[in-house]
């Protein structure tokens, strides 16, 4: 049987047999293995693109179960720039305060009043089901228009040969099996991904001995709008550790760390679950438990994430702890890495090696990722007996004293990874120019006196040039590079000016088609510009 | 500025004895609480990344 390991929450691709499944092996330019986020999120970027995709999901619509309920700043731009950023922020729910607490005791609250300036806040939540959905919603609304975008659901891909320059598929569907041929094969088939296993690849890191049990509970008391963390909690058998946060629909999610040695059928008995989540909202709180799992977790990683024809992404290449909700976001990430690459390579507007780049930056990203999932983790659960003298130590101080409050860590959450020092690079030659738009970084959005930065840049690459002259257009060995011209004094606020420019009187910046600073320079050199061009897509 | 490990601390037995009467009448467990918060102060105090490794170091022998 295809499909059938969870319940879909929203039928939003169901099975429909095509001719193909009848007529022998045909090509495709790029298959898609699994309507996850990250593959709905490549299936958009490269149809937005004109590159023709065909996307393969075993089930006909997104998993009924919340997983991932927090997403950041970075991955509702990209959101953006796919199109559904504001039915993202509109649905979401948008919070600032924080508390922790330790045992019985508030340990401090947190405001994380946004910095002015961004379209987009730090983060919302919302649940992952409604996440997959706006983006399914953008894929119908690009193909009305003509986005050359196939989804098939129920289409479980069973099979996988690699040959010289392509791939070749069995897929198992309701109607029987049939094959298809790819030239480029995208694993976004989840951590546990059956492309992975077919290739005989290796996924390595640490496995954490804990469970979690999740509630997600819906309740339309008047409680704040406020992620509450307990380290130690004080109810009755909660466990190491306890969350309560916000999703729209007046959804919380409660978070619950039990430990290894537990029975996951009586952890998961419905009055055992309310018990605990009595215990932790007080007497006669009325509330409907909507969903609940018990999960474990594992950081680790494949060791390249491009192999021949095949790219991975998102979950079936990286995997994290939850905490600091970087799973889905950094599989949106590699998205956004590997959309324009990918298409440019396609079209023959560069190299193929350009797909190692793909790599070497996510790697280089999950790596950063899984390092600070791993810090938060032994935080929430030190693994020795002095790490929890000085865990206790840092709570205690937190109470009273600021300075230990930064290193309270039950969660640093999802920011970009800027790809410093990586091979597409080009010169940083703005002198004393600011930090956060440094090469490598991904543009800080600012106001511009009409409209945000992000939102009016243009696609593909960009010469944004700041009290700069600059040609309208570069091409530089088939590639384009237009210019989107700004001035510091049309932003009354500063910002654009403190964003990209700091010290310097004049900016001009090279961007990178995924927003990326590939170069910058304090003025337009037309031999500087064009060489920075040939490097970012892999033609030095 | 490197770790300074020559003597520093005026009237040294005074210090060497406030040190153990801020653990007097502390159980083993909550002498190890009160160093572990001491060395969190005093590290945060340095700030300086550099001399704190270096600290670390002369720590370990
Ligand atoms: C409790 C929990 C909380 C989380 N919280 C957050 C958070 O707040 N923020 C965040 O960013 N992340 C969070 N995550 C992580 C997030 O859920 C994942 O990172 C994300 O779902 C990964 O997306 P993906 O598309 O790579 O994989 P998946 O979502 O796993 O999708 C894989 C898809 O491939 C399909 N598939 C599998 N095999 C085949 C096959 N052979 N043929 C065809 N299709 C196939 C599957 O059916 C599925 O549709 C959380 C995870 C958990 C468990």
């Amino acid at each position: 049987m295809v499909g059938g390991r969870y319940e879909v929450a929203f039928r939003l691709y169901p099975y429909r047999k095509v001719a193909e499944q009848d007529m022998e092996p045909r090509r495709h330019r790029v298959v898609i293995v699994g309507g996850g986020p990250v593959g709905m999120a490549a299936a958009l970027d490269l149809g937005l693109r004109g590159t023709p995709v065909l996307l393969l999901d075993d089930h006909d619509g997104p998993g009924l179960g919340s997983r991932a309920i927090c997403f950041s700043k970075r991955t509702l731009e990209i959101a953006d720039r796919l199109g559904c950023g504001d039915a993202l922020l509109e649905k979401g729910v948008q919070w600032s305060v924080g508390k922790v607490f330790h045992g019985a005791e508030r340990v401090f609250e947190f405001n994380l009043q946004p910095e002015k300036g961004h379209k987009y806040p730090a983060f919302i939540n919302l649940q992952q089901p409604y996440f997959e959905k706006f983006l399914i919603d953008e894929v119908r609304r690009a193909q009305s228009r003509g986005a050359p975008i196939e989804i098939r659901g129920c289409n479980q891909v069973t099979g996988l040969r690699e040959r010289s320059d392509f791939v070749e598929l069995d897929v198992e569907t309701p109607d029987g099996a049939y094959q298809i041929e790819a030239d480029w094969l995208i694993a976004c088939d989840g951590a546990r991904s059956p492309v992975r296993d077919m290739m005989g690849l290796g996924f390595d890191g640490r496995v954490f001995e804990d469970n979690f049990l999740i509630a997600d509970v819906r309740m339309t008391a008047d409680f704040p709008t406020e992620r509450w963390f307990w380290f130690e909690p004080p109810f009755k058998d909660s466990g190491q550790s306890a969350l309560l946060h916000k999703q729209p629909d007046d959804i919380w999610r409660i978070d619950f760390q039990l430990g290894w040695d537990i029975d996951r059928k009586v952890e998961l008995d419905p009055a055992k679950i309310r018990a605990r989540v009595d215990a932790m909202l007080g007497e006669g709180a009325q509330y409907d438990l909507v969903w609940t799992s018990i999960y474990t977790f594992q950081c680790c990683r494949m060791e390249k994430f491009r192999h021949g024809r095949v790219l991975f992404a998102g979950d079936s290449a990286h995997q994290v702890s939850p905490f600091g909700a970087r799973g889905a976001n950094s599989g949106i990430q590699d998205i956004d890495n590997l959309g324009w690459k990918l298409s440019m390579v396609i079209d023959g507007l560069a190299p193929e090696s350009l797909m190692d780049s793909y790599s070497d930056e996510r790697v280089y990203g999950a790596e950063e990722n899984i390092l600070n999932s791993t810090r938060s983790t032994d935080f929430l659960t030190p693994k020795s007996e002095i790490s929890k003298i000085f865990r206790n130590a840092v709570l205690k101080l937190a109470q009273s004293h600021e300075f230990a409050r930064p290193l309270v860590n039950s969660g640093r959450l999802s920011v970009p990874c800027v790809y410093e020092g990586m091979p597409l690079n080009g010169p940083d030659l703005l002198n004393q120019g600011p930090r956060q738009s440094r090469v490598g970084a991904p543009c800080p959005d600012a106001p511009t006196g009409q409209g945000y930065l992000l939102n009016r840049l243009p696609a593909g690459f960009v010469i944004l040039t700041i009290d700069a002259d600059a040609p309208a257009q570069v091409t530089e060995a088939g590639v384009s590079a237009s210019r989107l011209a700004l001035s510091a004094p049309e932003d009354a606020s500063g910002a654009l000016a403190d964003r990209y420019l700091g010290a310097a009187a004049s900016g001009v910046y090279l961007i990178r088609p995924d927003q990326h600073i590939a170069a910058r320079w304090p003025e337009f050199d037309e031999t500087a510009m064009r060489a920075a061009i040939r490097r970012a897509v892999g033609k030095d | 500025m490197p770790l300074n490990l020559a003597p520093n601390i005026p009237d040294g037995d005074g210090f060497y004895d406030e040190l153990l009467q801020a653990h007097q009448g502390l159980s083993k467990e909550q002498s190890e609480a009160f160093n572990a918060r001491l060395i969190l102060i005093l590290c945060n105090h340095i700030g300086d990344r550099e001399v704190i490794r270096q600290a670390l170091r002369a720590a370990a022998g």
